[in-house]
């Protein structure tokens, strides 16, 4: 009889982590529970997001986001490679690889943060086609993550040249950034921070060139339920304890995990890129890691 | 009222207790935090009091030897001391509260639970009285070693509501063992004090710290360790009076020596009080 209640406690756990949360319209608004379902809520100050598994107002929310990465910013990459055991690394590498871009492209990094996968473009312009010609733009909404990435482009050959520039901006409103100017935007490990992940697809179709291309990559989910059931025990019961450990940080790696949770799935999110006027090819997006990571893409054509 | 009903009352008062920690009712109200949250409809399954963080036994394990390497690595991370103690401390908590239980002072202590902070304790009234008392001696300690009342560390990971306020107050009480004890914060008189509080306690976390800390010191401040500190330590322990049973908040105008005669502790040898 113990046994049992053990288990069924045990199950009860896995399945308010799980499954359930994930079947929570995600990327919707929750409607507060003590307005009615037929009223409309007063302004937009008064509604409520998701942050993690808790909600706060929208108002809020870039706020406390904003204490999240100022908080690791320091240890990001150290936090990020304990997390991932290192794969991280090949995901975005096969990231620029699918990319594939040609000499004299011209790089949107949006949330770039400490600088990974624009560090990698322009390697990859280097040592693929021998170009010194194709610039990134690193944009974040974090003045401590953008400092962070300042300092590590100091250590590259690309310090002091015109190939990498740093703005802070807005994601879901990038004031100083022309229409049609760049060929390709990206967005790596930030969107599901974002407030509202589709005002910022539109500011990445109005900012892209005539068949530019919008990339995505981003944590996503996982169908497969044996590798489900680790990733969910690696996520609340190792990733908390890591964060806590190394960065003397829980709150911000529980915050971290449970946001996995909230975003959309893969179709939902193809479907969110095709809205916002782009052109998908096949499904729209590319599984990494049975889906522990996913590389959308979407052309404007 | 017979005997049959009042245990059906209790027992349907603990389960009330257990199901709805939100309810303001007198008995809850003894733990002397606040219950709102600033997210009021953001509760985790299980919590059971402000600062618990439910969390399952896998990560538990992870936890505590997770903490205890990089406690050791890292020997200024009290945090992780602290998680180190939270996670392995479970059944050493439960037989300080039961000896607790046995002693009056101790049943008076675990009913109103009092705090120590900088609130609670009114420390410019401690520095006005006379250079002699225990409450002149342990203000003189904290500002001499520049630390306040306020600095421990919230207890997060043990699953039971009395046992996290009894970890608190081990805790909160470190520092008034300092003051009696007469150690200052060097590593081999924290160190000392850790094998006092084994002895006292038994909690593993001290036991972890006072066999693996010394690992850290340099050979002639651990042969003082063992040959001064230690042998003292381990019969000043055992003989003096259990210390979590002590109202320390109440003796705090008395003399120094009076109350360490009290308590059945005396002064490490060969060693200069601070």
């Amino acid at each position: 009889m113990q046994a049992f209640t053990s288990i069924a406690r045990a199950s009860k756990r896995s399945v308010l982590r799980s499954a359930n949360w994930r079947t929570v319209a995600a990327y919707t608004t929750h409607v507060p529970p003590n307005v009615a379902p037929g009223q409309t809520t007063q302004s937009q100050e008064s509604t409520k997001t998701h942050f993690g598994f808790r909600n706060v107002l929208e108002s809020e929310k870039e706020q406390l986001v904003g204490k999240v990465f100022a908080n690791v910013a320091e240890k990001y990459d150290i936090m990020n490679d304990a997390m991932s055991g290192g794969v991280h690394r090949l995901w975005k590498d096969h990231f620029i690889r699918s990319m594939a871009p040609g000499p004299g492209t011209k790089l949107l990094d949006v949330a770039g943060g400490t600088g990974d996968i624009a560090m990698r473009f322009l390697d990859y312009c280097k040592n693929i086609h021998n170009d010194s010609s194709a610039s990134v733009k690193m944009i974040d909404i974090n003045p401590h993550m953008l400092k962070v990435g300042e300092q590590r482009f100091q250590a590259t050959p690309y310090a002091n040249t015109n190939q990498v520039s740093f703005l802070v901006q807005n994601a879901e409103d990038l004031a100083d950034i022309p229409d049609e100017s760049v060929d390709v935007y990206t967005i790596a490990f930030g969107i599901r921070n974002c407030t509202h992940v589709d005002r910022v697809v539109k500011e990445a179709h109005r900012v892209l060139k005539k068949g530019g291309r919008f990339m995505c990559l981003e944590f996503s989910h996982v169908e497969n339920p044996v590798v489900s059931k680790i990733y969910d025990f690696y996520s609340f019961d190792v990733i908390p304890a890591l964060g806590q450990m190394i960065a003397n940080d829980r709150e911000s790696y529980q915050y971290l995990v449970e946001s996995i949770r909230q975003f959309p799935t893969q179709p939902a999110f193809a479907k969110i890129i095709r809205d916002a006027g782009f052109s998908t090819v096949g499904k729209g997006w590319e599984d990494l890691t049975f889906g522990v990571a996913a590389i959308h893409s979407g052309f404007k054509i | 009222m017979s005997l049959f009903k009042l245990a059906i009352r209790s027992h349907i008062r603990r389960l009330r207790l257990q199901q709805s920690p939100f309810i303001g009712c007198s008995a809850l109200r003894r733990f002397n935090s606040t219950w709102t949250t600033t997210d009021e409809d953001y509760q985790q399954p299980g919590q059971l009091y402000e600062t618990h963080i439910p969390i399952s036994n896998t990560q538990r394990v992870i936890l505590a030897a997770g903490s205890a390497v990089t406690a050791l690595v890292d020997p200024y991370r009290g945090d992780m001391i602290a998680t180190l103690g939270e996670t392995t401390g479970q059944r050493f908590l439960s037989s300080i509260r039961d000896q607790m239980l046995q002693d009056r002072t101790g049943r008076r202590i675990l009913r109103t639970r009092p705090v120590i902070n900088s609130k609670v304790l009114d420390l410019d009234k401690l520095r006005q009285l006379p250079s002699d008392t225990f409450g002149s001696q342990y203000v003189g300690w904290l500002d001499k070693e520049g630390v306040t009342p306020d600095t421990r560390s919230p207890v997060q990971f043990v699953d039971d509501e009395e046992l996290a306020y009894v970890m608190r107050r081990y805790r909160e009480c470190h520092d008034f063992f300092h003051t009696l004890t007469g150690l200052g914060v060097t590593v081999e008189e924290e160190l000392a004090l850790k094998w006092f509080e084994w002895v006292q306690t038994g909690l593993p976390m001290t036991m972890l710290s006072s066999l693996f800390g010394p690992l850290r010191l340099t050979h002639g401040e651990r042969r003082r360790l063992f040959m001064d500190y230690v042998p003292w330590a381990i019969q000043c322990g055992a003989s003096a009076k259990p210390l979590m049973n002590v109202y320390f908040e109440e003796m705090l105008d008395q003399p120094i020596f009076k109350v360490r005669k009290e308590l059945g502790i005396f002064l490490p040898p060969n060693h200069i009080v601070h």
